[in-house]
């Protein structure tokens, strides 16, 4: 009985760690000033033993850090060393390939002790506002130009804040205080994290977490493995090209499923580019392992044992493993496309699991803003820095339609067009889906949306581009159609290009059409039903749903007739 | 003849439709099962059954307050009315995009829950006004009544109107109303300037949407209810209990039936506030746990804590962001998939899980015997000695203890190697478990530390839980008032007449405008009264001021209350003092060094609360209980089985006390008291258990 009562008390502790991360990532939310974390989730909080191996992590949070963040523990513990880990102690770094990708990161590490003994770590990692250098963008050429580097050190040796780290932050950033505030909710994070730890281990009066992490670590093991195992132990070979920067970037992976692992090889894939679109091998890690876990064992959280049988390797130097001090500030674009080209190699693997291709990255843009310089500029004109997420349309699934106008694989939120015009002197004329984008199939892609960007009267702004799928849009699956491709021109016709910072003079606007998900299965076994109910909810055009889905002029007719009086399927 | 101290509480669930009679303070209930083609019948055989066992005729009674959860459900069961959306060209989809993004991470083929309105049914119209209000573009009277001969000839019978930034600027919303009511004079209109007139395309376009797709349905059920009244003699006031925890006109609640969505739960927390102000608690946390869920709400000073913004009819595992926002004002509750009914299994990990798949009541758990098959936390509670199997319901329904056995064994004990009863054991730990961390989640949102609040409990289920709640999240005390099992029909008659308007309009404190707030603040303040005054043309009204303050930069608001004379003398310095004050409260430190900014204004315009008889003197322990026998009871925090003392409800008096582990049953429910707590009565019947033995 005694060891079954514990079995039950540990799945409570277990469950008990998953809420307390959970405490830890809400309180973040809440007190962040970087609009990608308060509104985007753009974040992640983390418990951890004493070895630096992760035990549980918030479900709030996106992808992209969560692997990124499970490594960064030991990292800390071999920089600060074991015998100058003191109570009341507060590490951090912003290091690219030791915490998650890129500057704009700030990773924290706390040491929790229980009386007097070291027993575990609580990390918190955060996108925030403003690093220095070059600013939030793809136009640096050397991580030297992205921004204030801040290597794994101590924010405060017990309980004392390094004052002198302070002042050299504060003189480097574009937004001292918000920064500084930032850093201060990541340490209030960790500390929220810690007190409910120490309540746990009293009430079932826990010495360590060594019981605990081998409870959670064996279950986890156990349950990704027996999944693993019941794979086919063969390999698969996936490709796929998107835009990148200066030119096409190739992404090539080698998938090899054995009998207690899947190892995603990179080998192949291009080379670094000039700008800092290139993706350290932590965060492609963290993409390909969400995607597989996603396709394989979904609902097994994510910890050390879990997420260790997903192996990646990548030649030095190419795209997904861009070394310092290559520039990496928007390395989001190369890690969200990692998720399709690993299920190119998957699908063939395992059919009808995986999606089609999606949109990918994130449409997301940033608008400089300030008052006009081609002549005087009206009272009240101000400058301003508004950045915006948006996503485009999600690949069709074996099953079911792709997802209009939704974030796949990242894991972040838009801002309300009514909240982003509060923050800044800038109009968003037009947010909606985009018709006929998504790609044909048995089971149709997701659509993408158009967006009308321009300034309030009196101001112009330079517009900081970090759109993919130009030249490449989704491309189907067993069959499916393509998705339609990100478009970007000015109001008056003016080309623009998919990446990069554009000037926008006053008075006009940027017309963004963003990319569709593709389709799944050949277009001629889609259900009559299901076309008639997309052409009734405009999701597609009385020509496409003629043309391509071959829907008779009649049943064209009659759905235009139910449209009319508000009635149809 | 109607007798004003005649009261009379009514609340529509999902199962039972309870009625609550209340005669100088005397109360007189009945459950009566929910009939959902028509309400009112259960509601007029409801009434015809107190009224007999009071012994008063129908015609006496002089108040009705009624809450109802029909208005959620035509949302989860999207039974609403033929319904159009006039919205900005440019943002048709605004209530389809949602916040695009998928409220669970992993799951590939997870499906986003369909708007309540079809694209064809969303058209728009070219205008558009900017964040400060000004128009950009103007609306052009002939295209809008184009769009209203549009929706006349496909006969919708009720139109939503949302354009952006009309928090702001409510001209062109009234414009578009104006014409509507011209070429469509039957149908019912919604502007979303008046039915949420806060900042946030999705949430204020879904409220509105929300809004007009039951108003129909709503307005009609409100007109029966009040004929079948008159029929039956009743020509009393009728009044609806709404989500914010007061009650307002008939004819208010017709015209925004959205605000009377979770009108019940809100019923629950202002009856255990009403428990909080009879001790004088000034911190209770409620816990109300029924057949498929539970809620949880903080009532700091007697109030329970309210909130702008909620979300209904979730549809994955109650998930957060799976189901629809609406931003009225509501009282803030956490509601988890933990009830009674709440099914177990074991997943992958070899874990045990427990809801928010609910048996129901049928087939119900596996003790019912009706053919449930898997184990419900009722047949967990029963294996341990929580339910009597002879005496569930006043003895009405014989439990079967082998079902419950049986499910428990094959459910979860065949895979991880456990007997039945440590499996019930499990599984009881697990959803006792789930609740504390929403609970501690929800306290830490707030700030709060909970080992220094008292716990309410009520509903059918929370009595059996709560001391282990207890145990689990360090509080001390918990009450279990009397007549729990229709706590939320009580409550209705414990709340004032009451009406919050708000409004978002941003304002940084470095730009402190005193004129423009004392004027929205009295124009708030008028709105408010003005539904208050409808109900009661007499009473003395009270208004509570509160604005919501961030950092600029930050997302998140935090609600600062102000007094009359703060609010209507505003100064920057006393804004920035009561922020910051509640800010470092909240999160550790203030900021230095950022501006602040206001983004919502809100007026509440209440009745005074109703006089609540306070407990002077508690009671002191008067002698033990009867005991009437003793059961087996296991302890899930000594992990053994206990020897437990029966005591029946009916026969503790004021100041009889019993030591745990020990059980106290009544026809509605049982209580559990663990080992570690004893339990005394109250003067006013209230079983008060407290930690130490």
């Amino acid at each position: 009985m005694a060891q079954i009562h514990t079995q039950v008390a540990l799945q409570v502790m277990w469950n008990r760690l998953i809420s307390v991360v959970e405490e830890q990532a809400q309180a973040l939310v809440r007190t962040a000033f970087s609009t990608s974390v308060r509104e985007a989730g753009d974040l992640s909080a983390g418990v951890y033993d004493v070895a630096g191996q992760m035990l549980a992590q918030a479900v709030t949070g996106t992808p992209g850090h969560v692997n990124a963040m499970a490594d960064a523990v030991g990292h800390f513990i071999r920089r600060i060393g074991r015998q100058n880990i003191f109570e009341g102690d507060i590490y951090l770094t912003n290091d690219p390939w030791e915490g998650t990708g890129h500057l704009h990161d700030i990773t924290m590490v706390t040491p929790s002790f229980h009386k007097g003994v070291l027993v575990g770590f609580f990390a918190c990692t955060a996108h925030i506002v403003d690093i220095g250098g070059r600013g939030f963008g793809a136009d640096g050429a050397s991580v030297y130009e992205e921004g204030l580097y801040i290597p794994i050190m101590k924010f405060a040796e017990r309980g004392d804040v390094d004052q002198t780290l302070v002042r050299i932050v504060r003189g480097n950033v574009r937004e001292p205080d918000q920064l500084i505030g930032d850093m201060y909710a990541l340490a209030t994070c960790n500390e929220i994290g810690h007190r409910r730890l120490i309540d746990m281990m009293q009430e079932f009066n826990l010495e360590d977490l060594a019981e605990i992490a081998e409870f959670i670590l064996d279950n986890s093991r156990r349950a990704t493995l027996e999944r693993i195992a019941a794979l086919p132990r063969t390999s698969a070979d996936g490709e796929m090209t998107v835009d990148g920067f200066s030119q096409p970037i190739t992404l090539k992976v080698k998938l090899t499923i054995e009998a207690d692992s899947i190892t995603s090889d990179f080998t192949g894939s291009s080379g670094v580019d000039k700008k800092g679109i290139n993706c350290p091998l932590v965060y492609a890690k963290a993409y390909a392992c969400y995607a597989l876990k996603c396709a394989i064992a979904p609902e097994i959280p994510n910890n050390a044992a879990s997420l260790a049988p997903f192996l990646i390797e990548a030649p030095e130097n190419t795209i997904v493993n861009a070394l310092h001090p290559a520039p990496v500030a928007l390395r989001h674009i190369v890690g969200h496309f990692v998720p399709d080209v690993v299920y190119n190699a998957l699908d063939k693997i395992i059919p009808a699991l995986v999606p089609a291709e999606g949109a990918g990255c994130l449409c997301n843009f940033q608008l400089s803003l300030r008052p006009r310089t081609d002549q005087q500029a009206p009272q009240g004109t101000v400058r301003s820095e508004v950045l915006a997420f948006n996503s485009g349309g999600s690949g069709a699934r074996p099953e079911h339609d792709g997802l209009n106008a939704t974030a796949f694989p990242s894991g972040v939120m838009t801002m309300p067009i009514e909240a982003t015009e509060h923050a800044g002197p800038i109009i968003i004329w037009r947010k909606e889906l985009r018709p006929d984008s998504g790609g044909e199939g048995k089971q149709r892609g997701g659509l993408g949306q158009y967006m009308e960007v321009g300034s309030v009267k009196g101001h112009e702004f330079d517009f900081q581009a970090m759109f993919d799928r130009v030249n490449h849009p989704a491309r189907g699956r067993q069959g499916g159609g393509n998705g339609a491709p990100t478009t970007i021109v000015r109001d008056d016709g003016e080309a623009m290009r998919g990446k990069g910072k554009q000037f926008v003079p006053h008075g006009r606007k940027v017309i963004l059409a963003f990319p569709g998900g593709a389709g799944y299965g050949d277009v001629k076994a889609r259900n009559e039903s299901r076309v008639k109910r997309d052409l009734a909810h405009g999701y597609i055009s009385a020509d496409m749903a003629k043309s391509t889905y071959g829907l008779s002029d009649k049943a064209i007719a009659e759905v235009a007739a139910a449209v009319q009086k508000g009635e149809a399927e | 003849m109607a007798n004003s101290s005649v009261r009379m509480g009514v609340d529509i669930g999902g199962t039972f439709t309870d009625v609550v009679l209340e005669i100088d303070g005397k109360q007189t209930s009945t459950k009566v099962l929910t009939t959902y083609a028509a309400p009112e019948n259960a509601i007029i055989d409801g009434i015809a059954q107190v009224c007999a066992k009071a012994g008063i005729q129908p015609g006496e009674v002089g108040q009705i307050i009624h809450g109802t959860t029909l208005a959620t459900n035509a949302l989860i069961e999207r039974r609403g009315a033929k319904t159009a959306l006039i919205t900005t060209k440019g943002f048709r989809d605004v209530i389809e995009m949602r916040t695009e993004s998928r409220f669970e991470q992993y799951d590939l083929n997870l499906n986003l829950p369909e708007p309540l309105l079809p694209r064809y049914r969303r058209y728009t119209v070219e205008e558009r006004i900017d964040a400060r209000g000004n128009v950009l573009i103007t609306l052009d009277r002939e295209e809008v009544e184009a769009v209203a001969d549009q929706l006349a000839e496909a006969g919708y019978v009720s139109v939503a109107v949302g354009l952006i930034h009309s928090y702001a600027n409510d001209s062109h919303e009234k414009m578009v109303r104006e014409v509507l009511q011209q070429k469509l004079p039957n149908a019912m209109i919604s502007i979303s300037s008046e039915v949420s007139p806060q900042m946030r395309e999705y949430e204020r376009f879904n409220t509105v949407v929300a809004n007009a797709y039951i108003k129909p349905l709503m307005k009609s059920y409100l007109g029966r209810l009040e004929g079948r009244l008159r029929d039956e003699g009743i020509t009393c006031n009728i009044f609806l209990m709404h989500s914010g925890g007061g009650i307002i006109s008939i004819e208010s609640a017709a015209e925004f039936p959205v605000r009377l969505v979770e009108s019940g739960p809100a019923g629950g927390a202002v009856f255990a506030a009403h428990i909080a102000a009879r001790y004088n608690l000034d911190k209770v946390l409620s816990f109300d746990m029924g057949g498929t869920t539970a809620k949880i709400c903080l009532i700091k000073n007697q109030t329970p804590k309210t909130s702008r913004v909620f979300e209904v009819a979730r549809t994955y595992r109650f998930k957060k962001g799976s189901g629809m926002p609406i931003s009225i004002p509501v009282i803030d509750m956490v509601e988890i998939g933990a009830g009674g009914g709440s099914l177990a299994h074991v997943d992958s990990l070899r874990q045990i899980r427990v809801g928010p798949e609910s048996a129901g009541s049928e087939p119900g758990p596996a003790c019912y015997g009706r053919g449930g098959e898997n184990p419900a936390v009722t047949d967990a509670d029963l294996i341990l000695g929580r339910l009597d199997p002879d005496n569930f319901a006043g003895g009405t329904m014989q439990l079967s203890t082998d079902n419950s056995s049986r499910a428990l064994e094959i459910g979860l004990g065949e895979i991880l190697d456990m007997d039945a009863q440590t499996a019930a054991f499990g599984l009881a730990e697990v959803v006792d478990e789930n609740m504390a961390n929403a609970a501690r989640v929800h306290a830490v949102e707030n700030g709060e530390d909970l080992s220094e609040y008292t716990m309410i409990a009520f509903g059918g289920a929370a009595p059996l839980h709560a001391g282990r709640l207890c145990e689990k999240l360090g509080v001390d005390r918990l009450l279990v008032p009397p007549g729990a099992g229709v706590g939320s029909a009580i409550g209705f008659l414990r709340a004032p007449f009451s009406f919050e308007a708000n409004r978002s309009v941003y304002m940084k404190l470095s730009d402190f405008n005193p004129a423009k707030i004392t004027s929205l603040l009295k124009d708030l303040q008028s709105e408010s009264t003005g539904f208050v005054r409808n109900c009661d043309a007499k009473a003395e009204i009270l208004c509570d001021f509160k604005v919501y303050m961030r950092y600029t930069g930050q997302g998140w608001e935090i609600p600062i209350t102000l007094s009359q004379v703060q609010a209507l003398n505003p100064d920057a310095d006393t804004f920035l003092r009561l922020f910051e004050e509640d800010y470092t409260k909240l999160f550790g430190r203030p900021v230095a060094g950022m501006d602040v900014e206001i983004t919502v204004w809100a007026v509440n315009a209440t009745t005074p609360p109703i006089p609540v008889k306070a407990i002077i003197q508690e009671a002191g322990e008067a002698g033990l209980a009867e005991i009437e026998s003793t059961r087996q009871l296991f302890d899930p925090a000594l992990g053994e089985e206990t020897s437990a003392h029966v005591v029946l409800r009916e026969n503790m008096q004021s100041g009889s006390s019993v030591s745990g582990p020990a059980v106290i049953t009544e026809d509605e429910t049982t209580i559990v008291i663990p080992s570690s707590r004893r339990a005394i009565c109250q003067t006013d019947g209230c079983i008060d258990i407290f930690a130490g033995n």
